[in-house]
């Protein structure tokens, strides 16, 4: 079975994020890690094709040419990878990401398609099922089971109430939560030998994808303005010397809650 | 151009239209001129009552969809009303689950883009502008469409008011499902709903929420006391629902719930930016945390610096002592 595995690569969450200030989107200069969100898909990708002939390949767009977060995938077991930089895709909204990735994807023939729910830093949530439409593959979103049967996969879906059992044919698309596996660290083997891993470099025009439908060029949408969110009033900080308690009751009191 | 139709995607749950789908409603209302709806279900054509009184004037009824996942009827039967001649200037998606499938699927049949994790709708230049919270809320962003519509938008819950408009029943017309045999197989073979006693975590007046600061599972048990105790919902952080402590439905964030309760308590919990986009609107927050650094006590409005397994029993001591 062959496995596709999308990974975002992104400024570390721990630093602060900033906006650019001229254009308005991420400022994504500086050194990028693999997204903890894919941690998990990649993780699963290598549980369901761990058997003979198998294979799990990393799928990524990032400025730059950058392959550290492919590497930490490549680390934890997956084969090889695909990374798609190009000048061209700077500015590049989630339907035009999701173009750029269809095509990649396309390229290793999956049977499944595994990316995270939602990335750290763009939270779309919808870009993997634009992936899907465009693939004309069907799609489960927020799965926090999946097993293999066969030909088909069995997943897990979370819902409002509780959670659905789903059932779709291979080959199909599959986003996953951060309940769904408990990801492994790269051992040190696995780095030394994710360094010689294949990495395949794509740009958008060996996707055979036209320029003016990504990037800034081909983005249907632009930010106008940003502004600070009104900010809550301080409120009362105290350490609990055995009256932590006390204070919450009289706080509740006074709003009538008790 | 001026804002004229906008259509609402409506969600069900026991038969009637869910609270964000009647806020949508009500913003459509105010951003535009003529509100409809799309629905889908066995006897979607029975919203017309509900959904007319919050002002919609027609009902797309798509039908039922089976025992699939309706993202990909929904999008293909909405894709087709649209290039049927019929389309409106914007159209407003719950961001639920089904919500985004849709709203995905569609972008992609339509070739526009979508705006998530809308919270705020404006008119701009005759047209619509959204706004999005950034860097957990601290920053709000505003955005709009470059090209010609429809805008589809992507809106959290509670970003809205709703209120009825008192308008009669509205029209009902089919918006058959097109041909989409080939991306129409995710079926769901079964559904398992989690018993949950006690107010809704998104309309209870008090939410006492637990995070990885409990230590174990064990521990969650102080919370669902302490919400008992309250009259309110237990709520958690992903945290503790990734590690499969409480059900997903127990989650407060970016991913799970948003929540505005009159008390928001939240024990153990860190204050990531993604759990305060979905309890920072809270009218009053209490927060209980040993660590005076974290995050959560800049939102709060009484901080307790101190350990959850002592404050947590004491107040459920003092609680229950007053009865
Ligand atoms: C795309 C994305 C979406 C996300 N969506 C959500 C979401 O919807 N909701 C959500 O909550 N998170 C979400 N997260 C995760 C979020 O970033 C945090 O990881 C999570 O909220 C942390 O949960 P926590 O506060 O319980 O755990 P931690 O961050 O581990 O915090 C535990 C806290 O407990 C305190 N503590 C420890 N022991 C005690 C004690 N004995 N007494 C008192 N305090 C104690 C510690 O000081 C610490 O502050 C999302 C993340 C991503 C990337
Ligand atoms: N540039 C990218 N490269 C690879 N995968 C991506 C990229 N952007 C998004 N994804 C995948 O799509 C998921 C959802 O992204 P988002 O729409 O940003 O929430 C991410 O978690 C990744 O799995």
């Amino acid at each position: 079975m062959n496995v596709v595995v999308c990974v975002k690569q992104i400024p570390d969450p721990a630093a602060p994020g900033a906006l650019k200030p001229d254009t308005h989107t991420l400022d994504r200069s500086g050194k990028l890690i693999m997204d903890d969100s894919d941690n998990y898909g990649v993780e699963m990708a290598l549980q369901l094709a761990g058997g003979e002939g198998d294979e799990v390949t990393l799928v990524s767009m990032a400025p730059g040419g950058e392959t550290s977060g492919l590497r930490t995938g490549l680390a934890m077991g997956a084969a090889k990878a695909i990374l798609i930089s190009d000048d061209a895709l700077a500015g590049s909204d989630a339907l035009g990401t999701a173009k750029v990735l269809a095509a990649a994807i396309a390229r290793a023939n999956p049977d499944l398609v595994v990316m995270a729910t939602e990335s750290t830093d763009g939270y779309t949530g919808t870009l993997p099922v634009q992936v899907a439409e465009l693939m004309g593959l069907p799609s489960v979103t927020f799965a926090k089971a999946i097993a293999v049967d066969g030909s088909s996969v069995k997943v897990e879906r979370q819902t409002e109430a509780g959670y659905d059992e789903v059932v779709v044919p291979l080959p199909a698309l599959v986003t996953v939560t951060a309940g769904v596996v408990e990801p492994r660290y790269p051992s040190f083997k696995g780095i030394m030998a994710a360094k010689s891993k294949p990495v395949d470099n794509l740009t958008v025009a060996d996707l055979g994808i036209d320029a003016s439908q990504v990037g800034a060029a081909g983005a249907g949408q632009e930010i106008t303005d940003v502004s600070p969110a009104e900010e809550r009033a301080g409120g009362e900080i105290v350490v609990d010397e055995g009256d932590g308690a006390q204070r919450v009751v009289a706080f509740l009191e006074q709003l009538k809650v008790v | 151009m001026a804002i004229d139709k906008i259509w609402v995607l409506a969600e069900t749950t026991d038969g009637a239209p869910t609270p964000v789908t009647l806020e949508l409603l009500t913003e459509a209302r105010e951003v535009g001129s003529t509100v409809e709806a799309v629905a889908w279900g066995a006897d979607a054509a029975a919203l017309a009552g509900p959904l007319g009184e919050y002002g919609a004037t027609t009902v797309y009824d798509v039908g039922d969809v089976g025992d699939v996942l309706p993202g990909v009827p929904v999008a293909a039967a909405v894709a087709a009303l649209v290039q049927g001649g019929n389309a409106p200037d914007a159209i407003l998606f719950p961001a639920t689950y089904e919500g985004r499938d849709i709203a995905g699927r569609l972008s992609v049949k339509l070739d526009k883009p979508v705006l998530t994790n809308v919270t705020g709708l404006t008119e701009s230049d005759g047209g619509l502008a959204s706004q999005h919270p950034a860097f957990g809320g601290n920053l709000i962003v505003t955005a709009k469409f470059t090209g010609e519509g429809p805008g589809l938008f992507v809106i959290r819950a509670k970003s809205f008011a709703a209120e009825p408009s008192g308008g009669a029943a509205a029209a009902v017309a089919a918006a058959p499902v097109p041909d989409v045999a080939s991306t129409n197989t995710a079926k769901v073979t079964e559904r398992h709903v989690e018993e949950r006693s006690g107010p809704k975590l998104d309309e209870a007046a008090v939410v006492v929420s637990g995070g990885r600061g409990l230590g174990d599972a064990a521990n969650y048990a102080l919370i669902e006391e302490l919400a008992k105790l309250l009259h309110g919902a237990a709520g958690a952080s992903r945290a503790i629902v990734d590690a499969g402590w409480v059900p997903y439905s127990h989650q407060v964030g970016q991913t799970g719930k948003t929540v505005k309760p009159t008390v928001y308590m939240a024990c153990g919990i860190s204050g990531a930016t993604q759990h305060l986009v979905g309890m920072k609107g809270s009218k009053n927050i209490i927060a209980i945390n040993k660590d005076k650094e974290a995050p959560i006590f800049s939102v709060a409005d009484l901080g307790i610096v101190g350990d959850v397994h002592k404050v947590l029993p004491a107040l459920i001591e003092a609680l229950k002592a007053k009865g």
